[in-house]
């Protein structure tokens, strides 16, 4: 098991391989189709939000307010990742992302921005709302929420020991691609 | 606040924040079944976890709650726009309590009031029968794994499947080998063939009110899901698409009448969070009995 502290250095990142473990402990900024789209459109990052070094999660949590009025993620399991591949890549670029945590698994362009630019593709469990909410200790701000809605808004999460799996390294290494590949040739001898 | 909103606002709970038993009981025999060590195998012990602690602490299984299906089976004479109205009110109540994520989209400004109600939004399908039975059926579900349904339009060159059933093996295979673990496997088809482009997909959706040990009475469809069920987990995509053995749970397929110009063979999954409950209301609508 690795574990990694946000902000990330490009050195720790191209040390991972496809299929490792990792546990994550920092800050996550959610982000899903409204803001993959704005910010490939040329949008802006609202003051204070940097993700240079750092890790995007495609999420849309469930949050609510408690009796104090603070925040409380009550479930966060991410969202498919693919829908995001016609930014994804511009936008570890452009931003300096270390990281892109979501499930299902990403295309080429991805793979190919996370060889150039030292990112890698972590997986987390989907459907796994309540064990990762367990994993998220705050919620320290959040942008974004009238313009995109709850799901949909930039939610800035302090996390401890967050559980992903590498699937997509910077070496050009998938494990989506690996699978496919597999299970497409075991299939045609079946059918 | 009415004994049916009641009733309605704890079958969303217990629906968002409860795994069936039957689908419990087959994610703990595929665990079983993988290998040790893999991150198949930590896959489904998250999963496992993450089961348990959603019961725990009364909150959603998975963060998308989905599209809210009611299917409702009624007695002649049932006020079914009281019925209907009051689902609406339940929706947004369980959803300020956090059951329910803010999950619905006005599709054409892209704005979403928090509310889970609007055009479309819940659905609920109402079917009268000749007994004094209400009984209330619930669905919720995601749309990852929505997203992975497909439908085909048979014959399809390209997958040379023609129109009988080895064609339907085919595309629903394909359906299986295109999802890999995008809709959040190991998952469940729900198939129909024949139909239209609407009644096909109705139907598949129906499928997942069967349990997962259930077998089909028509022994033609009952070999068609025994087949898929062991191929797709002979192609080695595993739960959450990682590789493994265990990519379906289940298998269920119904067939309707199809037009002579058209075959349409429907398929909708099921991601391992597979939200669904029932009950049977009392004529004060109070909860009586739990369908699963």
């Amino acid at each position: 098991m690795t574990h990694l502290t946000t902000p990330i250095t490009e050195e720790k990142i191209r040390a991972l391989k496809v299929g490792d473990a990792v546990e994550i402990t920092g800050t996550l900024f959610t982000g899903r189709d409204a803001v993959h789209k704005y910010l490939h459109e040329g949008g802006t990052l609202p003051e204070g939000v940097s993700f240079k070094d750092g890790i995007i999660y495609h999420c849309g949590p469930v949050v609510i307010k408690d009796e104090e009025g603070k925040w409380k993620v009550t479930a966060a399991g991410p969202t498919t990742s693919i829908r995001e591949e016609p930014y994804q890549g511009h936008i570890i670029k452009e931003f300096g992302l270390r990281g892109v945590i979501g499930k299902g698994g990403m295309g080429d362009r991805t793979l190919a921005a996370n060889k150039e630019f030292g990112c890698v593709y972590l997986h987390a469990i989907g459907g796994a709302a309540q064990v990762l909410a367990e994993c998220i200790k705050s919620v320290r701000n959040v942008y974004f929420l009238e313009k995109f809605g709850s799901p949909e808004a930039i939610w800035e999460l302090e996390v401890e020991n967050f559980p992903v799996v590498v699937t997509m390294d910077s070496h050009g290494g998938s494990l989506h691609q690996e699978v496919f590949n597999n299970s497409q040739a075991e299939l045609a001898k079946r059918l | 606040m009415s004994d049916l909103q009641d009733s309605l606002v704890e079958l969303i709970r217990r629906t968002s924040a409860e795994i069936p038993d039957d689908v419990q009981k087959a994610i703990l025999t595929s665990l079983e079944n993988e290998k040790k060590g893999t991150i198949a195998e930590s896959a489904f012990k998250i999963i496992e976890a993450n089961i348990k602690l959603a019961k725990q602490k009364s909150q959603p299984i998975c963060q998308d709650t989905g599209s809210i299906i009611f299917y409702v089976e009624c007695p002649v004479g049932f006020d079914q726009i009281t019925f209907e109205e009051t689902a609406r009110t339940a929706v947004t109540l369980a959803t300020k309590k956090g059951y329910l994520r803010q999950n619905s989209v006005d599709s054409l400004t892209g704005k979403n009031d928090g509310t889970n109600v609007g055009p479309g939004a819940p659905t609920v399908h109402f079917h009268q029968h000749r007994s004094s039975e209400i009984k209330v059926s619930l669905m919720l579900k995601g749309g990852g794994c929505e997203n992975v349904g497909a439908q085909y339009s048979l014959p399809s060159e390209k997958l040379k499947a023609n129109r009988d059933l080895d064609g339907c093996r085919k595309v629903i295979l394909d359906a299986v080998l295109q999802a890999q673990g995008k809709g959040c496997g190991p998952g469940i088809l729900g198939v129909c063939i024949g139909g239209d482009r609407a009644t096909g997909y109705e139907y598949s959706k129906q499928q997942f009110l069967r349990t997962i040990e259930d077998r089909n009475p028509n022994q033609e469809l009952d070999a068609l899901e025994q087949d898929i069920l062991k191929t797709a987990n002979e192609l080695g995509i595993g739960p959450m698409g990682f590789g493994g053995k265990t990519t379906l749970l289940g298998v269920k397929i119904c067939a309707a009448n199809r037009l002579p110009a058209s075959f349409f063979v429907s398929i909708s999954y099921m991601c391992w969070a597979y939200r669904r409950q029932g009950v049977i209301l009392s004529n004060e609508s109070k909860i009586e009995k739990w369908l699963y």
